[in-house]
């Protein structure tokens, strides 16, 4: 049980501090480590936390805390929420305060890293999809419903849950015949 | 490039700087009211156009420092906000209070499914899932493409995006290690390119 914690601790904390351009990015390396290497669930479970993570408020990198749950417990889920969150809101916080000491006279380094940070977050958003899609046994509804998702979703301002609910559905109703 | 954005004057700007606890009840409402995304724009809502804490430009000047921090946009903006508000105090109120509604909705979902996913309805709950799950791939993938196509102005970020997208989705490559590569070869690609300010605070 410690063991599990601290490798919760371990590799949440790690995380955090890689999560170049938001929590996305990071989901290939979340979805490697908790299926293939400390086997604390299957790939299509990930991928049923990941939808669960997406249907509910707040930051969706809080699929940590049930991945946590589902390694060790409720101490699980508190021990990987903390280890997500506080290395990066203390870089945060570092950062602010450089920002407001120097009285915004940093915007020209600033502009410079968003530019090329702004290539890389885009690329991980995408690599998140694709890790996704490979982790889990996708079946031709499945690809069907990412297909559709994928485009409808980039084309109109549908509200992403009506699209997650017909996902469901769709799938629910190909399994029915 | 100095002179591009009027720098913030700390605290004269800022119309009303609020309690430890206003502040903390403030980002509890973001965080209860954000479900289906959208994050960014319930923070602006609250503390730029409902209680003027900070104006528009301190808004997108932390929201775009807050992408590039490492970690959760949204927490970072927060403490971000927190900070410049209240100091140290006010880093930990801003995000405490985003993340209370938020955290307990996780806990208590996790409970409820992982009871009923080994329960008799397990199967059906977990199709459903794969579902959703097909669905929230789409989403992700629809988010980077509209982030591409509103942030990546050259040949060289587009093959940046392009093979960070296959490097760490396709052939798995450990992020840390990608990283460690791929962050200064776009550094170094992008150190000359003549200044263009990609769209913040647009999602």
């Amino acid at each position: 049980m410690i063991t599990v914690l601290l490798q919760l601790a371990g590799l949440f904390a790690l995380l955090s501090v890689l999560a170049v351009g938001g929590g996305a990015g990071v989901i290939p390396e979340m979805q490697r480590a908790v299926v293939d290497v400390h086997h604390w669930m299957s790939g299509p479970q990930f991928l049923a936390l990941f939808a669960l993570s997406r249907s509910a408020p707040g930051p969706g990198s809080l699929i940590v805390v049930l991945i946590g749950q589902k390694a060790a417990g409720l101490a699980g889920g508190l021990v990987a929420g903390v280890a997500m969150f506080a290395p990066s809101s203390v870089l945060a916080y570092l950062v602010a305060k450089f920002w407001h000491r120097s009285g915004g006279s940093a915007a020209g380094w600033q502009a410079r890293v968003e530019r090329a940070l702004a290539p890389v977050a885009v690329g991980l958003t995408l690599a998140s999809g694709i890790a996704l899609i490979r982790g889990t046994e996708h079946g031709w509804a499945a690809y069907g419903v990412t297909a559709a998702a994928t485009v409808v979703l980039t084309l109109t301002e549908l509200n992403p849950v009506a699209m997650t609910v017909a996902g469901a559905a769709v799938l629910l109703a190909a399994a029915g015949h | 490039m100095r002179g591009g954005r009027p720098a913030p004057p700390d605290g004269a700007v800022t119309p009303s700087r609020p309690g430890l606890l206003a502040l903390y009840l403030g980002f509890l409402t973001v965080g209860a009211c954000s479900v289906g995304g959208g994050l960014a724009a319930w923070i602006r809502r609250e503390s730029v156009t409902k209680r003027r804490w900070i104006d528009d430009t301190q808004f997108l000047t932390g929201y775009a420092l807050s992408q590039l921090v490492p970690g959760a946009t949204n927490v970072n903006l927060a403490v971000f906000i927190g900070t410049q508000l209240r100091g140290g105090a006010g880093a930990v109120a801003a995000p405490a209070g985003l993340m209370t509604v938020p955290l307990g909705v996780f806990l208590g979902i996790g409970s409820v499914y992982f009871a009923l996913s080994r329960g008799a309805a397990g199967p059906w709950i977990a199709l459903a899932l794969a579902g959703m799950g097909a669905s929230a791939i789409g989403l992700m993938l629809s988010i980077g493409l509209r982030l591409g196509r509103r942030n990546l102005r050259s040949a060289a970020s587009v093959g940046v995006a392009v093979v960070t997208a296959l490097v760490v989705g396709l052939l798995r490559v450990k992020l840390l290690v990608a990283l460690l590569v791929l962050i200064p070869a776009s550094l170094a690609l992008h150190w000359r390119t003549p200044a263009q300010r990609p769209d913040a605070a647009g999602e």
